[in-house]
């Protein structure tokens, strides 16, 4: 029966779904704290920059592509790879646009 | 690639997004934190190239290079007014893409380790399955808003009878079809599942106004993070999960600071029909508004008000945007500044069609933002202030919201330009703001309405400043 205790709490003795839900959860507080040291003067930029890593997607996208032999599943992450890359090329790069007028004015104050 | 190199590799991505949303708590640092999320996701996408089940390169560089220069293309040749169409579609993108990666999963499950077909564990068909409805959801609502956005659609609030009704019910419904897809994996079932959330995607945005987009783009910004996780979920991928959960929470904390913007639950704006119903009783029971004491102004009046002034707040809004008056408005900033007169920029949080907006605008003409302050911070100034100068805004400044408990913006928090000495309205016509309000402002002996497109009237006003 210890030896039962002991192995229950360990990460191999869980669900993956337990797993998932701890990062999950921690995860969230991350962002609830880290998204309300945002300035508001930033919140366009936070919505371009959130929007594209949400675009991470691609790594489903980058395995459901990989396999050799053409399939609908194939195709289908064919088709998530080109829509994850539009975000992720335009996200970060409309981002980047905006943060460098902010900069820019920065330089011209001083 | 072995699955502890791979998932510390994930690890180290998953940190340079939170720098990277970490960067933007300061103009100085934020650049750098945007960098930091473009190694993220390289790393990220490297680290899935490599793994074992990944052998055939040749589609996945090509959709990479097609996404990339469509991307690319749209980031460079977008104009800033036109940021929250953009962000709307954009997350329409993330939806569609992961009900793609979700119906790829169900098709060919042993690529991705999650079983063989039909022997999937119930618990990665229901992550799935709601993986891919968050998804669709967002994809159409997200296309509905970028409809509304673009002028393709009225920004007016569609909403029909027995509509709550109708969306309960198709949620229930939604939920049931989901279990029934759990329990059976068939594949009718999912595709089912999935066009009953695109409809659902339609009818939710369909009846929020235009006033209320700020509080739906980041909403949609939100599902898109919560769709990215329902899939790492489906796929046990701690990346997707944790970069969907900061992108979710992201989300859904823009959508409660603009809520709060304007005094109304985020559950009053999903149920919609701001500006309807309340709005015909307010203006059939009280007197419609005459004008007759409206005081119109030229440029000329303008500018020598704001000559002889002291202290400017100016207060930029959607009409600013839209007729791109920023540049305008930054030269006459300067010739004002080269007069001694103290210049500032007061933002509500909901002025514009996206949270922080107008700011992005401001900093694109160059104006410097200590200039620039958000309501709290400048709210109490006006009092000392000799001309408060709306541009292209109206609702977040009509008094009625402290007022008039019968209006329907009542309880909003305006900036309280009407303690200024003067108010200088720039506004294309009487017509009421987006809540469908009239603004008694425009009557009182202190304001003059400027009327105008804001750019050319900016224009004019800076040729006659001497």
């Amino acid at each position: 029966m210890p030896d039962l205790l002991q192995t229950s709490f360990q990460l191999n003795a869980l669900s993956p779904f337990m797993i998932a839900l701890i990062i999950f959860v921690l995860a969230v507080f991350v962002g609830y704290y880290v998204v309300w040291k945002v300035t508001p003067a930033l919140h366009s930029p936070l919505m371009a920059v959130t929007n594209a890593i949400s675009s991470v997607i691609i790594v489903g996208a980058l395995l459901a592509c990989g396999p050799l032999d053409v399939s609908l599943s194939k195709v289908l992450g064919f088709f998530a790879v080109i829509l994850a890359s539009i975000n992720i090329f335009g996200g970060f790069l409309i981002t980047q646009r905006m943060l460098s007028m902010f900069k820019k004015k920065e330089r011209s104050k001083k | 690639m072995t699955p502890n190199l791979a998932s510390f590799l994930y690890l180290l991505s998953s940190l340079c997004f939170i720098w990277a949303l970490k960067g933007l708590s300061s103009p100085n640092s934020a650049r750098r934190g945007n960098y930091t999320g473009m190694m993220g996701m390289l790393i990220a996408t490297v680290t899935t190239l490599y793994m074992p089940n990944v052998l055939s390169l040749e589609w996945i560089l090509g959709g990479i290079f097609i996404g990339g220069s469509i991307g690319t293309l749209i980031a460079w040749r977008l104009k800033m007014t036109a940021l929250p169409q953009l962000m709307a579609a954009f997350h329409s993108l993330v939806g569609l893409a992961a009900v793609c990666v979700a119906a790829s999963t169900l098709e060919n499950p042993e690529t991705f380790g999650i079983g063989a077909p039909h022997h999937i564990p119930f618990s990665n068909l229901l992550e799935m399955s709601v993986g891919s409805a968050i998804g669709a959801i967002t994809f159409t609502g997200s296309v509905i808003a970028f409809s509304k956005l673009q002028g393709i659609l009225s920004g007016k609030p569609l909403s029909f009878k027995g509509q709550h009704f109708l969306n309960a019910f198709l949620g229930v419904l939604l939920i049931v079809l989901i279990f029934l897809f759990a329990t059976t994996e068939s594949s009718s079932l999912f595709w089912a599942l999935t066009g009953l959330s695109f409809l659902l995607g339609i009818l939710l945005i369909l009846p929020i106004g235009g006033a209320d987009m700020p509080v739906v783009v980041s909403m949609l910004n939100s599902y898109s993070g919560w769709a990215a996780c329902g899939i790492g979920f489906t796929l046990s991928n701690p990346l997707l999960i944790i970069t969907g959960a900061l992108v979710g929470a992201s989300g859904a904390i823009l959508s409660y600071i603009m809520c709060k913007a304007m005094n109304r639950s985020i559950l009053n704006v999903i149920l919609g029909g701001f500006g309807t119903s309340q709005n015909e009783e307010a203006s059939l029971s009280g007197p419609k508004a005459s004008h007759a004491h409206v005081k119109t102004g030229s440029p000329e009046d303008a500018a020598y008000l704001l000559e002889n002034a002291q202290s400017v707040i100016i207060v930029p809004g959607y009409g600013m945007a839209v007729s791109q008056a920023q540049h305008a408005l930054r030269e006459m900033v300067d010739l004002l500044k080269n007069k001694n007169i103290s210049i500032r920029f007061a933002i509500h949080p909901v002025a514009g069609r996206m949270p922080g907006h107008m700011n992005v605008l401001l900093a694109e003409a160059n104006i410097p933002y200590e200039d620039v302050f958000e309501l709290d911070e400048i709210n109490r100034d006006f009092s000392t202030t000799d001309v408060a100068f709306v541009i292209g805004a109206n609702d977040i400044t009509n008094p009625a919201a402290k007022t008039n408990p019968a209006s329907p913006i009542y309880g909003m928090p305006i900036l309280d330009v009407e303690k200024a000495k003067t108010v200088l309205f720039l506004k294309r016509s009487m017509a009421p703001g987006y809540a469908g309000v009239d603004n008694e402002l425009f009557e009182r002996e202190n304001t003059m309405m400027l009327f105008g497109d804001a750019k050319k009237m900016v224009e004019h006003i800076v040729k006659n400043i001497a």
